[in-house]
């Protein structure tokens, strides 16, 4: 080909915004939409995921972006400039792309599947071995794996290569169809929250394909619910979407279990901790007894002097004069303000206590996290107006 | 044709058989080492004659199968032409077909070259086709994807990915033409047919000469296998590395 620069070699780093203009696809010969007067705004640097049943029209959108499925009417723009005014092959090579089955070439080894958008729009050799090692190191690869044939990687090895060659020439727009979904529960958990850590630092716009309402939430920023025949059922944040299904469709595919699912998208930190009534060895009891009159929590905490829990101190040890300096019972669970909520819940009801300390990053206590505190806030308006940029989205 | 077989044939010039009765040859035993090594010079032009024919017609049927299977493979409706055309050929009896070209091409190395590339043709377009047709969809969509151009897809996917299947196929074809051209003779091109028919058959069946010209001819059609099976492992390395 020729050796000019594509127009994402002048744009590298910016992400570009994904705008649908009343989409609508209908195949040769088909009697209905597949996809049906679809609009959506992605803003630059968003994860926008698309969710819906199987056959709903999800692949067929996400594919009308680079063109490898035409549209019927209206437009999409990528960055602002209508994807139809590019060759098709110049828009491919500017659109990152991970299709539904991987897709590496067995007859190129890991290395050259990497370098493929790079050699077409001509980098020089040194150019593309350099990135092909940064991107190795980016998707926590080993160096040597560049010589090997993908049929020589494991499935989730060859799931991050496909990712690095979508990267690869540093495109500012994704297209992710259904990028972890032939992977083992365990593997595909991890490659999740890696590709996260990833995107935190990249910052791409990403288009990404699921069927899978818990990736869905995992990983959008914002979630498009298709329903058959590729009509937008809702477009929101997960946390809109968990509070406020638009219709029956959406309660129903988002599942019964949406309050828990909340849960997964906060951490304690976000809701309002009871005030423990904190004690510290030696200080008179009678003090403690007058606090604890008042408090949310019927039981006071003994700490250190840094505020480090000890330990609950029992109606015994609170029966002497003054606060003994081991308390009858243990502090645990100790909950971290940055741990996810559904955790921290998780934490409570497995040690079969009502109460858990939460500690700040230095360990000192900040409050006191009960399974009340959990269901006042599900149930407040708080958890509405919760929301949450990529970069603060838990996952471990 | 019948007529055109019997000038053909006459043609040959008939020989003596070995004189004296008490050697070996003149006993015609299956086998005759000491004449074999006297006369060894005599071998050495059937062989590269030999080698020639198969080398020229394997490298012309390949490069015509090859167009062939890269214009039907964007037009569908080609395949079943081409395998019908190809097929036909293939189905001529070969002497019938060295005997067909001689009024167009006349006697000589070329016509028998034409006649068996046209069965090389068959072979090797077929699994050039099958292997374009087996591509998987998986690498199509994603050289796609990334903005390959069809003919990029062609030279950097689809060709590199149907090699092996093609020369599985100029396996057979070239094993099998070392065979076919021993009946280039009828055709005057020489080869090892001239060991077998002029030295072999038309000296009375002298034995010696037919089974090692046969033993020729297979130990070429060995070689040649062997050498394109190191082809198709240079030619496919990711094959190998899934061994792994
Ligand atoms: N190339 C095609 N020609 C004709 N119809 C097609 C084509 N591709 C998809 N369709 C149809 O369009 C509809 C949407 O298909 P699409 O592949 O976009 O669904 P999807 O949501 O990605 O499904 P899945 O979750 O199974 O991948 C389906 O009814 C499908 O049969
Ligand atoms: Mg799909």
């Amino acid at each position: 080909m020729t050796g000019q620069e594509s127009a994402a070699g002048g744009s590298e780093h910016a992400a570009a915004s994904v705008v649908f203009r009343d989409v609508t696809k209908r195949y040769r010969g088909a009697e209905a939409d597949a996809v049906e007067h679809l609009s959506l705004d992605v803003p630059a640097g968003e994860i926008c995921v698309l969710v819906g049943p199987s056959g709903c029209g999800k692949t067929t959108a996400m594919r009308m972006v680079n063109r490898t499925v035409e549209i019927t009417s209206g437009d999409i723009e990528v960055g602002g400039t209508s994807v139809t005014e590019r060759s098709p092959a110049q828009l491919r090579r500017e659109i990152g792309y991970v299709i539904q089955q991987i897709g590496l070439f067995p007859h190129r080894t890991i290395a050259q599947n990497i370098a493929t958008v790079p050699a077409l729009i001509g980098w020089d050799r040194e150019r593309t071995r350099a990135r092909v090692r940064e991107l190795l190191e980016l998707i926590s690869l080993p160096a040597d794996v560049a010589d090997r044939y993908p049929a020589q990687l494991s499935g989730g090895q060859q799931q991050r290569v496909g990712v690095a060659r979508a990267l690869a020439a540093d495109p500012p727009v994704m297209l992710m169809d259904e990028p972890f979904g032939a992977i083992d529960p365990i593997n595909r958990e991890r490659l999740q929250n890696e590709f996260l850590r990833l995107q935190a630092e990249i910052r791409k716009t990403i288009l990404f394909v699921t069927h899978d309402i818990d990736e869905a939430i995992k990983m959008g920023d914002r979630i498009a619910v298709l329903r058959e025949g590729g009509r937008l059922a809702q477009f929101a944040t997960p946390a809109e979407l968990l509070m406020d299904p638009a219709d029956d469709f959406v309660e129903d595919f988002v599942g019964a279990d949406r309050a828990l699912k909340r849960l997964a998208l906060m951490r304690v930190s976000d809701i309002d901790l009871w005030e423990a009534p904190l004690a510290f060895a030696g200080q008179d009891t009678a003090e403690v007894r007058a606090k604890l009159a008042g408090a949310e929590v019927p039981w006071a905490l003994l700490v250190d002097s840094d505020r480090r829990p000890i330990g609950w101190l029992s109606d015994r040890d609170l029966a002497a004069a003054t606060v003994p300096h081991r308390p009858d019972s243990s502090p645990d669970p100790v909950l971290d303000r940055d741990d996810v909520l559904r955790d921290a819940l998780s934490d409570l009801l497995q040690s079969q206590t009502h109460y858990a300390p939460v500690v700040d990053a230095s360990g000192a206590a900040v409050g006191v996290l009960s399974l009340d505190v959990i269901s006042d806030f599900l149930a407040s308006d708080q958890a509405k107006v919760e929301e949450h940029p990529a970069t603060a989205r838990p996952h471990d | 044709m019948l007529a055109t077989l019997t000038t053909l044939l006459a043609q040959v010039q008939i020989r003596e058989a070995g004189s004296g009765a008490t050697t070996c040859q003149g006993k015609n035993e299956a086998f005759c080492p000491s004449y074999v090594i006297d006369n060894i010079d005599d071998y050495v032009s059937p062989v590269l004659e030999h080698l020639v024919l198969v080398l020229a017609s394997v490298l012309a049927g390949f490069l015509v199968a090859m167009v062939l299977a890269v214009l039907s493979h964007g037009r569908r409706w080609l395949i079943p032409v081409f395998i019908g055309t190809t097929g036909v050929l293939y189905t001529i009896p070969s002497i019938a077909l060295f005997l067909l070209l001689l009024p167009i091409t006349g006697r000589g190395t070329e016509t028998a070259i034409i006649a068996l590339s046209l069965y090389n043709l068959q072979i090797i377009y077929r699994n050039a086709n099958s292997g374009l047709a087996n591509i998987p969809r998986s690498a199509l969509d994603s050289g796609t994807g990334m903005g390959m151009t069809k003919r990029q897809l062609l030279w950097k996917v689809e060709l590199p990915l149907a090699l092996p299947e093609i020369i599985a196929g100029v396996r057979i074809a070239t094993v099998s033409t070392v065979a076919i051209a021993t009946l280039a003779i009828f055709a005057g091109a020489g080869g090892l047919g001239e060991i077998l028919y002029n030295e072999g058959v038309q000296r009375g069946v002298f034995k010696t000469n037919i089974v090692f010209g046969s033993l020729l001819a297979v130990s070429l059609a060995i070689a040649f296998d062997g050498l394109l099976i190191l082809v198709q492992r240079f030619a496919a390395p990711w094959r190998r590395a899934r061994a792994l």
